[in-house]
């Protein structure tokens, strides 16, 4: 540590020439700020995903494990047949793999707090919710990783999408679609937990109930009344709707709009929530 | 050169309250540009919560501050535009190269992913990072991820730095470099405002010193102003034979006359003296008579001592403040940093 870094040492490097009084910031501010930081900081998140790629085992292995169980396990007691359950199950499970894939990014969030480089982000002149943006959109590799190996494994011990190409897309589109708006929730608990292990503690507690109280592994005829009533109300319930109408033929708007109601909710609640969560902590 | 007279930072009667605990009540301070201003103070004295508050990561409950001319309360973005902070817990981002550290803060700042990567380079260089640049900074030592965190504030330029402890905890040596680095801020022109535990640090460093304590400022003043207030420095010397005690306390009284000289600990004398000279004296004298001595030292009074002097009062511990705070570790506590 000898010298400061001087203008004359390193022609190619204009801020540093700016070392006299009353120095300015090195660039002018350029237009779209939000998504550029955005871009920049899920460019971050991507290279921790990329350098620690066993984080993504749990979006291979929990699908597999899941769908072994219900299909070999229940499947014969509940359908009569493995084979046929596997139809009805697969949309479910999907659904279900987005709703736990939604949680770590809470739990992420909240590590970078502890750490303090939220401090460092949140002194620099960059739109409030960059960081919180830019996460979530990391977070669309882990995503898609789900929806491929649960797709993917479930055709490979017989699942058939017994619609079109393009409804099976749709279907993607939508899973994706719903496991964007509905992390926003984890980011919210994230931001206001106390602890790492506070944000999985309370939001596995939520989700459980949540992904069983639905249509995901029965249908809702089978339930007791009292309980048929938040099955309804459950939008897992409908996005397992939507998903098994794209995937294997039945009503798709009626829970398709349901679903999409539900990710707007999402965002319009827990977006400001998060905001607000994160201006507020010290 | 910068305009000094201009006033850059600024808090008048700030306020802030974390539940019941009163952090700050009404403190009042100013900086002047290009200049450096010490905050001295111990820990929960509320300089790190007045930090925050200039760097924009909380609001004040009462009072005002500005920075950069700016309120930070009402337009925080502008005062981020200025500013540089780096926190007494080194938050640099561990997952990520030490150069994708600054390359990411770069591209915040809206440098092109070429001026981005420039600037991380002579950061690097300019940090002694380089050869360990493409290495995770979970790998870093204490020191290297302290020196990458100073680095991340200062990729934009800030006219404006703000420093939360930036030495505790590092060794003497490390110490030094960072002294050296808040120095060559200062002749870039940027504007510093360094809290720190240490008199010496302030010392070394600082134009005029604030020493706040339970979130109140209790004195300020330029270094010279402050240790005429609080007193003159210690010298201490320890001889390698406890027979020399008598001879070692004759010498004492003839560099310092009129000053009593005291057993501080058991053989080591020491004695209040008007400055450095009177060490210089010292040892010429020890040498003369083949006096050995194990441990001889100048050292500028303690936290505990200034404060002890300026409230009448010991400092209050009741907030954990770590070991180091206190003499044995103080910076310049032996004879090779006496300045």
């Amino acid at each position: 540590m000898s010298t400061p870094p001087s203008s004359a040492a390193t022609a190619s490097t204009p801020p540093s020439s700016a070392a006299t009084a009353g120095r300015v910031r090195p660039a002018q501010r350029r237009p779209f700020p939000l998504v550029r930081h955005s871009l920049a900081l899920m460019v971050r998140s991507l290279i921790k995903l990329r350098r620690t790629p066993e984080q993504l085992f749990d979006v291979v292995a929990t699908p597999v494990l899941f769908m072994a169980i219900f299909v070999y396990v229940f499947g014969g007691a509940i359908s009569g047949s493995p084979k046929e359950y596997l139809q009805f199950v697969v949309p479910g499970l999907l659904a279900q793999m987005l709703a736990f894939v939604a949680v770590p990014i809470g739990i992420n969030l909240n590590t970078d707090i502890t750490k303090g480089i939220f401090d460092r982000f949140r002194a620099l002149p960059i739109p409030r919710a960059a960081p919180l943006v830019g996460a979530v959109m990391g977070d669309i590799v882990r995503y898609s990783t789900t929806i491929a190996v649960t797709l993917g494994f479930g055709l490979l011990v017989g699942f058939r999408i017994t619609t079109s190409i393009w409804a099976a897309a749709a279907a993607v589109a939508l899973a994706l679609l719903f496991a964007l708006c509905m992390s926003w929730i984890s980011v919210w608990f994230g931001l206001i937990a106390r602890t790492p292990g506070a944000v999985s503690g309370i939001l596995y507690t939520l989700i459980m109930p949540l992904t069983f109280a639905s249509t995901i592994f029965v249908p809702a005829s089978t339930l007791p009344g009292w309980l048929q009533g938040f099955v309804r109300a459950n939008p897992l319930t409908h996005l397992v709707g939507a998903l098994r109408g794209l995937l294997t033929g039945g009503a798709v708007s009626g829970p398709l709009v349901w679903t999409l109601a539900w990710c707007a909710g999402f965002v319009v609640v827990f977006v400001p929530l998060a905001l607000r969560a994160y201006r507020r902590r010290t | 050169m910068a305009d000094t007279s201009e006033i850059v930072i600024e808090a008048e009667g700030l306020i802030k309250n974390f539940g019941r605990t009163r952090a700050l009540r009404g403190v009042d301070l100013s900086v002047r540009r290009g200049t450096v201003l010490g905050v001295l103070g111990p820990n929960g004295a509320g300089k790190t919560t007045a930090v925050r508050i200039f760097a924009t990561l909380i609001e004040p409950d009462g009072g005002h501050a500005r920075v950069a001319g700016y309120d930070v309360a009402k337009h925080p973005q502008k005062v981020r535009e200025a500013i540089g902070l780096t926190g007494q817990y080194a938050s640099v981002d561990e997952d990520l190269t030490g150069r994708q550290n600054l390359v990411l803060i770069g591209m915040l700042l809206d440098l092109r992913l070429g001026e981005a990567r420039a600037r991380a380079a002579e950061l690097l260089d300019w940090f002694d990072l380089a050869d360990a640049a493409d290495r995770i900074a979970k790998t870093y030592s204490g020191g290297m991820r302290r020196r990458l965190d100073l680095a991340s504030s200062l990729v934009g330029h800030p006219e404006i730095v703000f420093l939360d402890e930036p030495t505790t905890g590092l060794d003497p040596a490390k110490r030094e470099e960072m002294w050296g680095v808040v120095r060559s801020l200062v002749t870039e022109g940027s504007t510093v405002l360094l809290t720190t535990q240490y008199l010496e640090e302030a010392d070394a460093l600082a134009d005029e010193i604030t020493v706040i304590d339970h979130g109140r400022v209790i004195a300020h003043d330029t270094p010279d102003g402050l240790k005429r207030i609080v007193g003159a420095r210690t010298l201490e010397v320890r001889p390698a034979d406890l027979a020399d005690v008598e001879r070692v306390d004759r010498i004492l009284r003839d560099v310092a006359p009129g000053a009593s000289v005291e057993v501080v600990r058991a053989g080591i004398l020491a004695v209040p003296v008007a400055d450095e000279s009177a060490m210089t004296e010292a040892v010429a004298r020890l040498a003369a008579q083949g006096i050995g001595v194990i441990e001889l030292s100048l050292h500028l009074p303690s936290l505990d001592e200034v404060f002890f002097t300026l409230t009448g009062q010991p400092v209050d511990d009741d907030d954990g403040r770590p070991a180091g705070a206190g003499r044995p570790s103080a910076p310049g506590a032996t004879a090779g940093d006496a300045r």
